[in-house]
């Protein structure tokens, strides 16, 4: 197989990647190839520049691209704004989700997905269809009816509110999601839900980009390939099994410079 | 038409008002002294106690200075420079309304209210005002069925004297302040409205008001008076062409509630803003009070405030019944250069009476944005209760929003509560938006839609709608 015919294949291709905020560098030369289907996870200690990885692919202001470049779908991802990578496919399921006050979740949820049909111009869908539609995906990611008259994400429970983004997810049905410490906050049982949710949305060719601290959301959502982050690069790639690894030793190793030996055998 | 495209079909029209009707106008020349008035009250053919009202108000004035305390700059105005009477030329005396002028009827159709009844879909009975003088009033024989007198001032004065004379100035005296003496002074025209006892008022009452020539001031006159037991929904619109210089609006409406009367009054004020410059804009200087003369009766305040250089006014009630409810929901958005110094006065007299403040303040541009209010809890108002709750919303970092309320209590038996916010629009929010797919643009429009919501709420239908977009049209340019 040629490397054009390769990279035909891949929805994201990410080469060399730098960015920074307010001048600091995080990433340092960052590389992921993903393909169609795939579930990638980004494992990492505080700080590797994880959560910085995820909103810098779904455009984040404040992040600066110094160098690199990310190419999704045969489009260049850093030439379009947020706006247009999510109406591309692009999904970001945020570590802390936003409240807006006063904009119900149906409200909300309806603009989102009109904004994307628009986009890739398709008529748009009416009260009723939607209805339809976001009751069948509140079933999927078991979430109460009554939270889509609800302000979005006001007042909402940490587990409510992370169950509201894979509804979303589901709702506007991405090509790429990037599930940012989705973990985070939440308790066993939220855990096991949110990640059901996820798993029912695998398949096909929606790829997954997990970042997440800790190993127990892989126990769930199983992926097809674990990546360490450290200090904006990532050191060492491997299957599900890294992971474990990963639980077992923690990520001290990183630190004796182990690391990069580590990656260097594996090349 | 998608929301985002009719969004975008708004903002580009910017200010859609801003056109002139070509009507001959017979207008009295600049300037101010009693011979203007003389000359107002017998082109009008008002009685003399009307002259003598008015007189006695003019000479009041005439020992007053123009108020300079509220947080706006605005421009001398030289009130011998103003217009004090202009009204559309009538080809002879109109009959029915299929006598007005065509051109007026069109000036109306564009701004979207229709004089003509029979094509009226929704329930909403209109007075339009044009420049000084009230050119139609819809619906008035059905609503006289249920003995409401619903039409313009000047025709109250003739067919009603008894009630304009006993109502008038009695909640907002001529003594008021320096524009209510004005007002006195030189009205010309406005709407009047008497519901009778008992009579809840089947239709939405409207008054559309238009400045339309050039140098005038207008100085509309609105009374309500509701009968013990009625209920009434008031609306008022405004609009006015664009002008570059500073037209002055100093309109007065008094309310009067008597035993468990209910009146609602909304307003959607968007009086031309001026250029993005800030050149030109009305300076919307007005007197707004309720009398909650009755027990139990109730008078709500709505307003959306959008337009004009300046707005200047505290549409405010005065509980004097026992169990009287007074209530205040406003929002107030400056953008570009524009000022808004606004609010309420809640004055507590009767017992257990009670009032809420619900003010929304959006300041975006180099708007600037004050709420000024008073709680004012008189010695004999056992029990009373307030809320107040006073929200501001930033815009980028050249507004400014401020807040001023003033809380007087003289009966220890009160509960006043008073909350205040002041938040920037967050960027988190709008990139949270972003990431769904939304616009930036549709983005900030929502979420303020969102802050705004308590108020819009208050609305009738059709109206919150209308201030939706106004909103949306008011916040263009803001995000860059």
């Amino acid at each position: 197989m040629s490397a054009h015919e390769n990279e035909e294949k891949m929805i994201l291709d990410v080469n060399n990647l730098h960015a920074s905020v307010e001048g600091s560098p995080i990433l340092k030369g960052l590389n992921l190839s993903v393909k169609p289907g795939e579930v990638h996870a980004i494992m990492g200690p505080n700080g590797s520049g994880k959560s910085t990885f995820a909103n810098v692919l779904a455009g984040r202001e404040d992040y600066t691209v110094d160098s690199g470049s990310v190419s999704y779908s045969g489009l260049d991802l850093l030439d379009l704004d947020p706006e247009e990578r999510a109406c591309e496919g692009i999904f970001l399921a945020f570590q802390y989700p936003v409240s807006i006050p006063g904009i119900s979740n149906a409200y909300f949820l309806r603009s989102a997905l009109n904004a994307v049909r628009r986009y890739r111009e398709e008529s748009e869908v009416d009260a009723v269809d939607f209805l339809q539609l976001v009751r069948e995906k509140m079933k999927l990611v078991g979430m109460d009816e009554k939270l889509l008259q609800r302000s979005v994400n006001d007042g909402f429970s940490g587990g409510e509110k992370k169950r509201n983004e894979i509804l979303q997810m589901a709702v506007l049905d991405p090509k790429l999601a990037i599930l940012d410490e989705t973990d985070s906050g939440l308790d066993i049982d939220a855990l096991r839900i949110v990640a059901e949710g996820v798993n029912a949305l695998r398949g096909g060719d929606r790829a997954f980009i997990v970042v997440t601290h800790y190993q127990r959301l892989l126990d769930y959502i199983v992926p097809d390939h674990v990546h360490v982050l450290s200090e904006g690069q990532i050191v060492r790639s491997g299957d599900k099994t890294l992971a474990h690894e990963l639980e077992r030793e923690g990520y001290s190793w990183l630190e004796s410079g182990h690391a990069r030996e580590k990656t260097q055998e594996a090349s | 038409m998608s929301e985002a495209e009719e969004l975008q079909k708004l903002a580009d029209k910017e200010y859609e008002f801003g056109f002139v009707t070509d009507v001959e106008s017979d207008s009295l020349p600049p300037g101010l002294d009693e011979d203007t008035i003389r000359e107002i009250v017998r082109r009008k053919g008002e009685p003399d106690w009307l002259l003598e009202y008015r007189l006695k108000a003019f000479r009041h004035w005439q020992t007053m200075e123009d108020p300079a305390w509220a947080k706006v700059n605005k421009n001398v105005v030289n009130y011998q420079d103003l217009i004090y009477y202009s009204a559309p030329k009538p080809k002879k005396q109109l009959e029915s309304l299929d006598e007005v002028d065509p051109e007026l009827l069109e000036t109306f159709e564009k701004l979207g209210i229709s004089l003509e009844e029979q094509k009226r879909l929704s329930n909403v009975a209109v007075d339009a005002v044009f420049d000084s003088v009230s050119v139609a009033t819809t619906f008035s024989d059905k609503l006289a069925e249920l003995g409401i007198i619903f039409c313009s001032f000047s025709e109250a004065v003739k067919e009603h004297p008894e009630l304009v004379r006993k109502y008038l100035g009695s909640v907002v005296p001529y003594t008021d302040n320096f524009y209510s003496a004005l007002n006195s002074a030189v009205f010309s025209d406005g709407s009047f409205c008497y519901i009778p006892k008992g009579v809840a008022c089947p239709m939405e009452l409207s008054t559309y008001f238009r400045i339309n020539a050039a140098g005038t001031g207008q100085f509309e006159r609105t009374l309500i008076v509701a009968d013990e037991g009625s209920t009434v929904s008031y609306l008022e619109g405004c609009t006015a062409p664009m002008r570059d210089e500073n037209q002055l609006h100093a309109a007065v409406v008094e309310l009067v509630a008597l035993e468990e009367a209910t009146i609602k009054y909304s307003t959607v004020q968007n009086w031309y803003p001026g250029d993005a410059d800030g050149v030109g804009g009305i300076y919307n200087f007005v007197t707004k009070r309720g009398l909650c003369k009755g027990d139990r009766s109730k008078i709500s305040w709505t307003q959306v405030e959008t337009g004009s250089a300046i707005t200047w006014k505290y549409p405010s009630c005065i509980l004097q019944g026992d169990d009287s409810i007074g209530e205040f929901y406003s929002v107030a958005l400056t953008n570009n250069f524009q000022q808004a110094d606004t609010g309420t006065k809640m004055v507590h007299l009767g017992k257990r009476t009670k009032s809420t403040i619900i003010s929304k303040g959006i300041s975006a541009g180099k708007g600037q944005n004050t709420y000024r209010g008073l709680v004012d809890i008189k010695k004999g108002a056992e029990d009373a209760r307030n809320f107040s709750q006073c929200d501001s919303m930033l815009l980028g970092d050249r507004c400014g929003a401020h807040t001023f309320p003033y809380v007087e209590v003289r009966n220890p038996s009160a509960k006043v509560e008073h909350e205040a916010t002041t938040s920037k629009i967050g960027e988190d929010q709008i990139f949270y938006c972003n990431q769904r797919g939304i616009s930036t643009e549709d983005a900030v429009s929502m979420i303020v839609n969102g802050f705004c919501k308590e108020v819009f709420s208050e609305l009738p239908m059709e109206f919150a709608v209308e201030a939706q977009k106004l909103l949306a049209v008011s916040l263009e340019g803001s995000v860059g």
